[in-house]
C-alpha cells in the first residue's frame, strides 16, 4: 500500500507496511460499517407525521448487546493489531542484528554531517570520510547508526526504509537498517528545531558493493589526515 | 466588596453535598497543587536517581535549619487546628488569635528561610550554579510563595473571624495550610537529608 | 457527587452555610450585600454590565466571543502556511512573502491558539459558564467573583500571546509542544522575548482555567436544583465536570514544567539542558502527562453536547445513560497512561513503548462504546434533520474517521513511519475540528435561541454546514494521503526534498490549500448569520426544540438570576423524550 508511492528500501520496511495495511484492513472494515449503520438509522428514522419515538432506555442487558458485541470484537482486534505492532517494534527498535558497519549521524541547526568509517571499516580512524549531508550506504549490508546532535533536537528520518528516531543532543542513540534497493532518495528532520528545519534535507545514496568501494577510495586521504572527531558525553540511549 | 447591584446569588448558598462550598474548593484546590508540586518534586526525584553525584551539592545545604523549619511549621499546623476548634465554637477571637500564631509561624519560616537562602547565595550556591541548587530554589521558592500566600489570605481571615465574621473560612484556610505544611514534610527529606 | 444528599442541608451552623432545607432556595435568605431591594429593578452601567459583571451568562459571552476573535487568528494563521505550502515563495494575499521564521511561528500560533485560546474557552468554558447554572437549575455559580477573575486572566493571557508577535524577534516558532532544548535558548529559537512570552501566556491561561475549573466542580457539586440527583444531571454538564477534573489532574506537572522552562529562558538555569545535567526529554513527559488528558478534556464536552442534540431531535432517551457517564470516566482516567505514544521515537526506552501501545489501543475501547451508544440512540427515533442535529450527526460521523486513523499512531510499529508526518495531522485534525468546530457550531446553533431569544437562519444554517464539511474533508484527505507519502510536518518548502516533489504530491497540496480558502470563507456565512440573528432572527420563545433541560424551562434569554418564577425542583432525568405515559413527547424535568 505505502510502497506504491514510497520503495520499500530496507530489511523491516515490508513488516511495516505490512502493519500498515492490516490495520487499514481491520479499521476500514469497522469505519465503513459503523457509517453504514449511522446513514441507515438516519434515514430509516427520518420524521414522519404521526409515528413516535420508541422509548428505549438501553440499561436492560438485552438491548444492551447491541452496544456490547461490537463493543468485544472491538477488543479482539485491538489486541490483534497490538501483537502485529509490537511484534515488528521489537525487531525494528528492541534487536540490534550484527552489523557490517557503523556509521555515525551528527545533526546541528541546520545540516547533517555523515562520518562514514572509510576504508578500514571502523569509526574514529584517521580514514573517516565526512560528507555534509550526503549519507553512503551499500544495498545489502546491515548497518548501525549513532545519532548525536550538536544543539536542540532532531530527528533522524528515512521514509523509504521507514526508519525514524529522534536525536537528543547530550545522548548518542543508536539503531540500524539494511538497505535493500539502489539509488538515491531524502534523509529527512522530523522533528522542528528552529528556522532552518524546513531546509535541512539530506540525500542517501545506496550503492551496490563495487560503487560504494569506488566513492570510498576517492575519497581516502593519500595521507591519513588527522580527523579529531567530536564525542559528546554519552549519557544513554539505546540498549 | 461586590461590585454587582445584585443580591448574593442562592447558588452560592446552597449545599447539596452537605460540605461547605468553601471547603469543597479548597479541597480541588489542593489536589490540584498536588500534582504541580508532584510535577516538580517527581522531576527532581528522577534526576537524584540518575545523578548520584549531585549528593556533593546537596552537602552544602543546612539541615539544622531545615529542621528547625520543620518544626515551625508543624506548630503553626497544630495552632491552625486550634483556631479551627476555637471558629467551631464560635468563639471569633480565640480562632483570630490562634490564627495569628499561625501566621507567626509562617513569618518565623520565611525569616529563616530568607537567612539561609543568603547565606548559599553569598557561597556562590545560586539558582545557576548547579542543576540541584535550580530544584532547590525552584522548588523551596515556589512553596515559599505557598507560605507567604497562605499567612497573606490567614491575616485577612483572622481580622474577620475577630470581628466574628466568616468563621467557616478558618476551616477552609487550615486545610490549606496543613497542605502546605505536608509538601514541607517531602521537600525537607529530598533536598536537606538526602546526602 | 454526592446521589442522595441532595436535599439534606448542612446544618452545622458556620455563618453562610447553615440554613434549613425550608431556607434552600429563599432569594433573601444569606448574608446578602446589602442591595436587596435592587434585586432586578437597578440595571447597572453597561460597562459595568458587561465587562465587569459576574454573572455567569455574561461571562460565558465574554468567553464565546474572545474564543471566537482568536479563531480569526488562528485561521488566519492557518491561511498563510496552507498558502506557502501551496505556493512556495508567493507574496501571500493580505500578509505578504512568508519567510521560514514567519512559518514557524505561525504554525506553532495556529496550533497553541486553536487548542488553547479557542476550543478550551468555547467548549468548557464558555458553554461551562453559560449552561451550567442553567441546566442544573440555580441561578449562579458558586464563586461569581472567582469566575470573572478566571475570564479576565484569560483574556490578559490572550493580550499577551497577540502581543508576542510584535516584540524584537517576532513570536515563538518552536511549535506548540515547545520542545526543549529550542524553546529553552534564544540562541536556538532566535525569539529572545518571544518564547517566555508565549510560555506566559500559556501558563496564565492555565490558571484561568484552574479557577473556572474548580468553580465549575463545586458548583455541580453543591448548586444543583433540589431533587436533581446524580443520574438526573444532564450529560453536557456532567462532561464539563469531568474535563475539569481531568484538566485539574493533569496540568499540574506541566505548570511545573513551565516554571522550570520559563527559568531555563530567562535566568539560565539547566533543568531542560543536557550539558548541565538537565534532561531535554522531561519536558516531553511533563507535556505529554497534560498533553494527552488535555485531548480528552476537550473531546468529552464536544461528545456531551453532542448527546443533548441528537437526544432532542431524535426524540429519544439517550441509549444507556449510564454507560455514557462511565466511560467518560473510564476514557478520562485511562488517558493518564497514555502520554507517552507520542514519544515513541523520542528516544525513550524502547520496551516502554510497548506498554504505552497497550494502554493507547484499549483507549479506543471505551471512545467506541460512547460512539456506539449514540449511534443507538438514533435507532427508533423520530429525526429532525435541523442544523444543530446535521452538527452532531457530522461529528460522529467525521470523528469516527479521527479514531479510527489513530490506531496507526497508537502502534508502535506502524508509528515508526508516521509519526510527525501529515498523517499525524490529518489524524488529529479529525478529532480536533469536530471537536473544536463541529461540536461547537452544532452547540452555538442549538442554544442560540436560549442565548439571545431568536432563531438563526435555518436556511443559511444548512449552507454553511454543507460547504464547511465538503471543504473540510477536501482539506484532510489529501493531507492523510501526503502523509502516507512522507510529507513530514512543519516545513515550510517542500521543494527542497525531490522525493517530496514526485508526481500529483503539490497538486495535493494545492487541493488541500484551495478547500481551505473556502472553508475560512464559508464561515462569513455563519458570522453574518450569527450577528444578524442576535438583533434581527425570529424571535424565539422559551423552549423552542421542545427539550427536556432546565435551561429550556425558563425564559429565552434569562434574565438575571435566571428563573424568575422560582428556582425549579427536578423529578425525573433529563432525557425522558417519548415516555409511553404521556401525551406530549418530551417530559420536562422540572414539570410535575
Amino acid at each position: 500500500m505505502i510502497d506504491t508511492y514510497v520503495p520499500n528500501g530496507s530489511s523491516f520496511a515490508g513488516d511495516i507496511d505490512h502493519v500498515i495495511l492490516v490495520i487499514t484492513a481491520i479499521t476500514g472494515f469497522w469505519f465503513f460499517l459503523a457509517e453504514a449503520v449511522l446513514f441507515y438509522l438516519i434515514i430509516k428514522y427520518g420524521e414522519q407525521e404521526g409515528v413516535r419515538a420508541k422509548y428505549v432506555a438501553g440499561e436492560d442487558p438485552k438491548e444492551k448487546r447491541w452496544v456490547a458485541w461490537p463493543h468485544y470484537i472491538t477488543l479482539l482486534f485491538d489486541i490483534y493489531i497490538i501483537f502485529a505492532a509490537i511484534s515488528v517494534w521489537q525487531d525494528v527498535k528492541q534487536t540490534m542484528p550484527q552489523a557490517d558497519e557503523t556509521v555515525r549521524v551528527i545533526a546541528q541547526q541546520w545540516a547533517w554531517t555523515f562520518v562514514h568509517p572509510g576504508a578500514d571499516g571502523k569509526l574514529d580512524t584517521p580514514d573517516d570520510i565526512r560528507v555534509v549531508d550526503e549519507l553512503h550506504v551499500v544495498k545489502g549490508k546491515t548497518y548501525h547508526f549513532e545519532l548525536q546532535s550538536r544543539d536542540v533536537l532532531h530527528s533522524f528520518s528515512i521514509p523509504i526504509f521507514r526508519l525514524k528516531q529522534d536525536i537528543i543532543p547530550g545522548r548518542t542513540v543508536r539503531g540500524w537498517f539494511k538497505p535493500t534497493l539502489t539509488g538515491g532518495y531524502d534523509i529527512q528532520c522530523t522533528e522542528i528545531c528552529g528556522i532552518g528545519h524546513g531546509i535541512m534535507p539530506a540525500r542517501i545514496i545506496v550503492e551496490t558493493p563495487e560503487d560504494h568501494a569506488a566513492w570510498v577510495l576517492a575519497l581516502t586521504p593519500t595521507q591519513a589526515a588527522i580527523t579529531p572527531s567530536e564525542q559528546p558525553t554519552q549519557l544513554g540511549g539505546m540498549p | 466588596m461586590s461590585s454587582s447591584a445584585f443580591p448574593r446569588p442562592i447558588a452560592t448558598t446552597r449545599s447539596a453535598t452537605g460540605i461547605s462550598t468553601g471547603k469543597l474548593a479548597v479541597w480541588w484546590l489542593i489536589a490540584s497543587e498536588i500534582v504541580i508540586f508532584g510535577g516538580v518534586l517527581g522531576s527532581y526525584i528522577m534526576h537524584r536517581i540518575g545523578h548520584p553525584e549531585w549528593a556533593s551539592q546537596a552537602e552544602h545545604t543546612n539541615t539544622w535549619l531545615g529542621a528547625f523549619n520543620t518544626i515551625v511549621l508543624l506548630s503553626s499546623s497544630l495552632s491552625a487546628v486550634l483556631a479551627h476548634n476555637a471558629a467551631e465554637m464560635k468563639d471569633g477571637k480565640k480562632a483570630a488569635k490562634f490564627l495569628w500564631f499561625t501566621i507567626l509561624g509562617a513569618a518565623t519560616f520565611l525569616v529563616v528561610k530568607s537567612f539561609e537562602w543568603t547565606h548559599e547565595i553569598n557561597a556562590g550556591l545560586t539558582i545557576t550554579s548547579h542543576t540541584f541548587w535550580s530544584f532547590y530554589y525552584t522548588a523551596a521558592g515556589i512553596h515559599g510563595l505557598h507560605v507567604l500566600v497562605g499567612g497573606i489570605i490567614m491575616a485577612v481571615i483572622a481580622v474577620d473571624a475577630a470581628k466574628g465574621k466568616d468563621l467557616q473560612r478558618v476551616e477552609a484556610v487550615g486545610l490549606y495550610w496543613h497542605f502546605v505544611d505536608i509538601v514541607w514534610i517531602f521537600l525537607f527529606p529530598l533536598l536537606y537529608i538526602s546526602k | 457527587m454526592s446521589s442522595t444528599a441532595t436535599d439534606t442541608a448542612h446544618g452545622d451552623g458556620h455563618g453562610h452555610d447553615a440554613h434549613a432545607p425550608s431556607g434552600w432556595d429563599d432569594p433573601h435568605g444569606h448574608g446578602g450585600h446589602g442591595a436587596h431591594d435592587a434585586h432586578g429593578h437597578a440595571e447597572p452601567h453597561w460597562l459595568i454590565k458587561y465587562f465587569w459583571s459576574t454573572d455567569h451568562k455574561i461571562i460565558g459571552m465574554q468567553y464565546l466571543f474572545t474564543g471566537m476573535f482568536m479563531a480569526l487568528i488562528g485561521g488566519f494563521a492557518v491561511y498563510v502556511f496552507r498558502m506557502q505550502l501551496a505556493f512556495p515563495g508567493m507574496s501571500v494575499p493580505f500578509y505578504g512573502r512568508v519567510t521560514a521564521t514567519d512559518y514557524n511561528a505561525l504554525v506553532t500560533t495556529h496550533g497553541s491558539v486553536m487548542i488553547f485560546w479557542v476550543a478550551m474557552p468555547v467548549l468548557i468554558a464558555a458553554l461551562g459558564n453559560y449552561l451550567i447554572p442553567l441546566m442544573i437549575g440555580c441561578d449562579d455559580m458558586v464563586f461569581p467573583r472567582l469566575n470573572r477573575l478566571s475570564y479576565q486572566l484569560f483574556l490578559i493571557s490572550a493580550i499577551v500571546l497577540i502581543y508576542s508577535f510584535f516584540v524584537d524577534g517576532g513570536a515563538f516558532g518552536g511549535a506548540w509542544t515547545a520542545y526543549p532544548p529550542l524553546s529553552a535558548k534564544a540562541e536556538y529559537n532566535l525569539t529572545p522575548t518571544g518564547a517566555p512570552l508565549w510560555l506566559f501566556a500559556v501558563a496564565l491561561e492555565f490558571a484561568a482555567f484552574l479557577l473556572g475549573g474548580i468553580n465549575f466542580v463545586t458548583t455541580v457539586m453543591n448548586s444543583r436544583a433540589k431533587g436533581m440527583k446524580m443520574f438526573d444531571v444532564p450529560i453536557v454538564v456532567w462532561m464539563i465536570i469531568i474535563a475539569s477534573i481531568l484538566f485539574m489532574a493533569s496540568v499540574g506537572p506541566l505548570i511545573a514544567g513551565a516554571v522550570m522552562l520559563m527559568f531555563d529562558q530567562t535566568i539560565g538555569t539547566g533543568f531542560f539542558d543536557p550539558n548541565k545535567g538537565g534532561d531535554p526529554v522531561l519536558w516531553q513527559h511533563l507535556f505529554w502527562f497534560f498533553g494527552h488528558p488535555e485531548v480528552y478534556v476537550v473531546l468529552l464536552p464536544a461528545m456531551g453536547i453532542v448527546a443533548e442534540v441528537i437526544t432532542t431531535f431524535s426524540r429519544k432517551k439517550l441509549f444507556a445513560y449510564k454507560s455514557v457517564l462511565y466511560t467518560a470516566v473510564g476514557t478520562g482516567g485511562l488517558s493518564f497512561f497514555v502520554w507517552a505514544h507520542h514519544q515513541f521515537i523520542a528516544g525513550i526506552d524502547p520496551r516502554m513503548a510497548n506498554i504505552f501501545s497497550v494502554t493507547t489501543l484499549l483507549i479506543s475501547i471505551p471512545v467506541a462504546e460512547m460512539v456506539f451508544v449514540y449511534i443507538a440512540t438514533l435507532f427508533g427515533g423520530s429525526i429532525r434533520l435541523t442544523t444543530p442535529m446535521l452538527w452532531a450527526l457530522a461529528f460522529i460521523a467525521e470523528f469516527l474517521l479521527g479514531g479510527v486513523t489513530g490506531i496507526f499512531l497508537g502502534a508502535s510499529g506502524a508509528d515508526i513511519y508516521f509519526h510527525d508526518t501529515y498523517f499525524v495531522i490529518a489524524h488529529f485534525h479529525y478529532t480536533f475540528f469536530p471537536i473544536a468546530f463541529i461540536a461547537s457550531f452544532a452547540a452555538l446553533t442549538y442554544w442560540f435561541p436560549k442565548m439571545f431569544g431568536r432563531y438563526m437562519n435555518d436556511t443559511w444554517g444548512k449552507v454553511h454546514f454543507w460547504i464547511s464539511i465538503i471543504s473540510f474533508n477536501c482539506i484532510f484527505i489529501p493531507l492523510f494521503l501526503l502523509g502516507a507519502r512522507g510529507d513530514h510536518r512543519r516545513i515550510y518548502d517542500y521543494t527542497h526534498f525531490p522525493d517530496l516533489m514526485k508526481s500529483g504530491m503539490q497538486d495535493l497540496r494545492i487541493l488541500a490549500t484551495l478547500s481551505l480558502v473556502v472553508l475560512l470563507v464559508t464561515q462569513v456565512i455563519f458570522l453574518v448569520n450569527f450577528f444578524y440573528s442576535m438583533v434581527k432572527g425570529k424571535k424565539a420563545e422559551q423552549n423552542p426544540w421542545k427539550a427536556n433541560t432546565l435551561e429550556w424551562q425558563c425564559p429565552s434569554p434569562p434574565p438575571h438570576g435566571n428563573f424568575p418564577d422560582g428556582l425549579p425542583t427536578v423529578h425525573r432525568g433529563p432525557y425522558e423524550f417519548s415516555h409511553p405515559d404521556r401525551q406530549e413527547d418530551y417530559w420536562p424535568q422540572n414539570a410535575s
